[in-house]
């Protein structure tokens, strides 16, 4: 399973719900504004930081960059993937569940 | 597009589960999900539902959103029945944390522990979440 996550964590509890019942090993993909969850040295860092043994997690690199962010600040663990890279998560984890 | 021999093509059934997360009235999300479920239901494929978080306020009883001249989309859960979807589960932390219990919803339904909630998703073909 490919888990998409787009909110950010400082304002809703979509990060939280998907950790919450996807299975390990599963991947997460933080897109949009889920993209603050990825970074060192915040308050909602612990949340992926804890949870990197457990699931493979990945960042759309667009949408940091878009926020004047990138790959630097992003905490060990997360893999910047580009728009290729989705799709290919897309197709190799086969089923895609959105945590609107 | 005509099949070569006029025979229509085989219908091919996949296992879909629609994830309810949302409070009913706020947003427009849960019945927008309830109207996916009845065209995948009319496409007769397998189709489960599983409200889980805030979602698990959709099915609750006694809904009176009329009185704000809303749409009482409530009732139409109790009819999922007709169009034979039937695999309609919550998930028990969620509920427990809401202070509700399988007496307080509308339609029958499976109360599943948050690691089985994760075993159905992972059962799925296709999960759609709103």
């Amino acid at each position: 399973m490919l888990h998409l996550v787009n909110k950010s964590p400082f304002e809703r509890t979509n990060l939280q719900a998907c950790l919450n019942r996807a299975v390990p090993g599963s991947a997460i993909l933080l897109m949009e504004d889920a993209v603050y969850a990825s970074l060192r040295g915040t308050s909602q860092s612990d949340l992926v930081a804890g949870a990197v043994n457990a699931y493979d997690f990945f960042v759309l690199a667009p949408d940091l960059a878009i926020r004047g962010l990138d790959a630097s600040q992003v905490l060990q663990g997360v893999e910047p993937v580009d728009y290729g890279g989705f799709v290919d998560l897309t197709i190799d984890r086969q089923t895609v569940q959105s945590w609107l | 597009m005509t099949h070569p021999d006029d025979t229509p093509a085989e219908i091919v059934v996949k296992r879909f589960l629609y994830v309810n997360r949302k409070a009913p009235h706020g947003t427009i999300y849960a019945l927008e999900e309830l109207e996916m479920v009845l065209i995948a239901a009319m496409f007769e494929q397998d189709v489960h539902l599983a409200f889980l978080d805030d979602g698990v306020f959709q099915i609750k009883k006694n809904q009176k959103p009329a009185e704000l001249a809303l749409k009482d989309f409530s009732k139409t859960y109790g009819a999922l029945e007709d169009y034979g979807v039937e695999k309609i589960y919550v998930e028990k932390e969620s509920i427990e944390e809401r202070g509700l219990t399988p007496d307080d919803f509308i339609i029958p339904t499976t109360v599943l522990r948050r690691d089985d909630m994760s075993a159905l998703m992972e059962s799925m073909d296709v999960v759609l979440t709103a």
